[in-house]
């Protein structure tokens, strides 16, 4: 309890002195799951907005996939990712193995899914409501998109902030191909794991903190822009 | 938020006109219908041999409740596919030019989730024609004439029933359709709003507008209507000029409909 208790107060210590350590990991997770989410929007919403407007064969054997592609667990994405990239994979001599890139890899693929399903649905439920109205208008099918997407904008981040979400708390996958070096492709929740086997809790216990805060501050965030979207909803 | 900016990019774009002579004259009236059927699960919802709708004084269509007219307008204004049948404007099927020259008001109208202006400009952005300073002068003349300028930046879909009916109506005659569909339009409206929008339509028609409009309101069918089309059961009943329909309607469907005892 003793061993508790100074790590708890080593842990706020080193969060509030700056520590570079733990504030260099804290940086990477962010700017590889912010890439990562970045990157996943620009694929996933584009696939979500054509299957939520277009009609075409095959569309909902493809929400279906795409469905079920956001319980992809992240062990098994990380070792997909991890057969592509290493030396004897079909990207070896890419060297990307152990990388941050390989860890933005990993989570895109793992966020993808999630801001295309979403954004499907935001799309689809608003062009039910608006498809009449804008060809009245004289707006075409592909031209409605755009409106689509703009007035779904507040659904919209909900689905890239549930995304981000998913990206910062996921281990399996950055670990499998990142490997968790110290200064390279160390990261929040590899970090975590490997502090705490270790011993040193108080690390772990900060970054633990941190990532805590992260995960609360974007559950509100999602929760803040439901109920707004809400309030207007039932106007 | 950065609406001004954004919002120019995400203007709605048109496909021109597809093959016509180009130019954006030649009215789009006469619309004539012929042989015009819409079924659903082998139910024929709307039945029309023939109907046709000149210029001149606004069509009101009557009948009612499930009888069938807001889904002749829909059919009309070609936002649904007719099973069977043709709808001519001018001689002409819907195309692009065709489409830009006419507007509908929903009987639930549908306002975009953005500000009352946005709204507007939305419609303007799409009719094309309005650039820069004159589309932001109409702008301001069409917030005035829905009585809307107080509430210019509030969001649409917090305006009340009314207030979103106005909108919807504003934001439909945004690029002066020379037809103009109106479902219900002052269903939801007080009586000085509909005495408003009853103005409204009648300046419309004064300008030119062909005006197509179901109401169950027979008193405004009376201050409004050039001609009455009488509908019952999918079936176009009677058209008849609104003097002779009102003292003399020949179809016993519409007599009985004027003196309340008509059921479906
Ligand atoms: N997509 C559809 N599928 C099945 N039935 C439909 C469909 N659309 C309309 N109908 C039916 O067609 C009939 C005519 O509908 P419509 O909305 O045109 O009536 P209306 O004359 O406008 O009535 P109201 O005065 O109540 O507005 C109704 O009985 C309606 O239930
Ligand atoms: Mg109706």
């Amino acid at each position: 309890m003793q061993d508790f208790a100074s790590s708890f107060f080593l842990a706020v210590s080193l969060i509030l002195s700056g520590d570079p350590e733990l504030w260099s990991i804290v940086l990477l997770s962010l700017k590889v799951s912010l890439t990562a989410v970045a990157i996943a929007a620009m694929i996933g919403m584009p696939i979500g907005a054509a299957l939520g407007v277009g009609r075409f064969a095959g569309r909902r054997a493809l929400i279906v996939l795409i469905n079920a592609l956001m319980g992809l667990p992240p062990v098994v994405v990380g070792l997909m990712v991890y057969l592509l990239l290493s030396n004897s994979g079909p990207l070896g001599v890419l060297q990307l193995l152990y990388t941050p890139t390989a860890m933005i890899i990993a989570q895109v693929i793992l966020v993808t899914p999630i801001v295309a399903a979403l954004t499907r649905q935001v799309v689809e439920d608003l062009d039910a409501e608006y498809a009449e109205q804008l060809r009245s208008m004289g707006v075409s099918r592909l031209a409605s998109v755009p409106t689509l997407l703009w007035d779904g904008r507040t659904s919209l981040m909900t689905a890239v902030l549930a995304g981000f979400g998913r990206a910062t708390a996921e281990v399996g996958a950055v670990i499998i191909v990142g490997g968790n070096i110290n200064h390279v492709t160390r990261v929040m929740t590899t970090a975590i794991a490997l502090e705490t086997s270790k011993g040193n809790l108080a690390l772990a216990l900060a970054l633990g903190a941190i990532l805590m805060l992260i995960a609360i501050s974007v559950n509100a965030a999602v929760g803040l822009l439901g109920v707004r979207s809400e309030r207007v909803a039932h106007a | 938020m950065p609406d001004a900016a954004l919002a120019h990019s995400l203007e709605p774009r048109i496909a021109p006109a597809e093959g016509s002579a180009g130019a954006d004259t030649g009215s789009v009236l006469p619309v004539s219908a012929a042989g015009l059927v819409f079924t659903v699960n082998g139910k024929r919802l709307v039945d029309i041999d023939r109907l046709t709708l000149r210029a001149g004084g606004p069509t009101i269509i009557m009948g009612p409740n499930g009888a069938g007219k807001s889904l002749l307008l829909r059919l009309l204004h070609g936002l649904i596919e007719a099973s069977e049948g043709t709808v001519l404007f001018n001689t002409q099927p819907m195309n692009a030019r065709v489409r830009r020259r006419q507007a509908m008001v929903f009987q639930r109208p549908v306002v975009l989730r953005r500000s009352v202006q946005a709204n507007i400009d939305y419609a303007l952005a799409a009719a094309q024609g309005y650039r820069g300073p004159s589309r932001r002068g109409r702008l301001r003349e069409l917030l005035e004439m829905g009585g809307l300028a107080d509430m210019a930046r509030q969001r649409a879909r917090t305006l009340s029933g009314g207030e979103q009916q106005r909108l919807a109506l504003v934001r439909a005659v945004a690029a002066s359709p020379d037809l103009l569909f109106l479902d219900e339009p002052t269903s939801s409206l007080d009586p000085a709003s509909t005495h408003r929008i009853e103005a409204l339509i009648h300046r419309f028609a004064d300008e030119g507008t062909k005006i197509v409009m179901v109401t169950h309101d027979l008193g405004q069918a009376r201050r409004l209507a050039g001609e009455v089309v009488f509908m019952h059961r999918g079936k176009v009943t009677e058209q008849t000029p609104a003097n002779v329909f009102f003292d003399a309607p020949s179809s016993p469907a519409a007599r009985d409909f004027i003196t309340g005892g008509l059921l479906v």
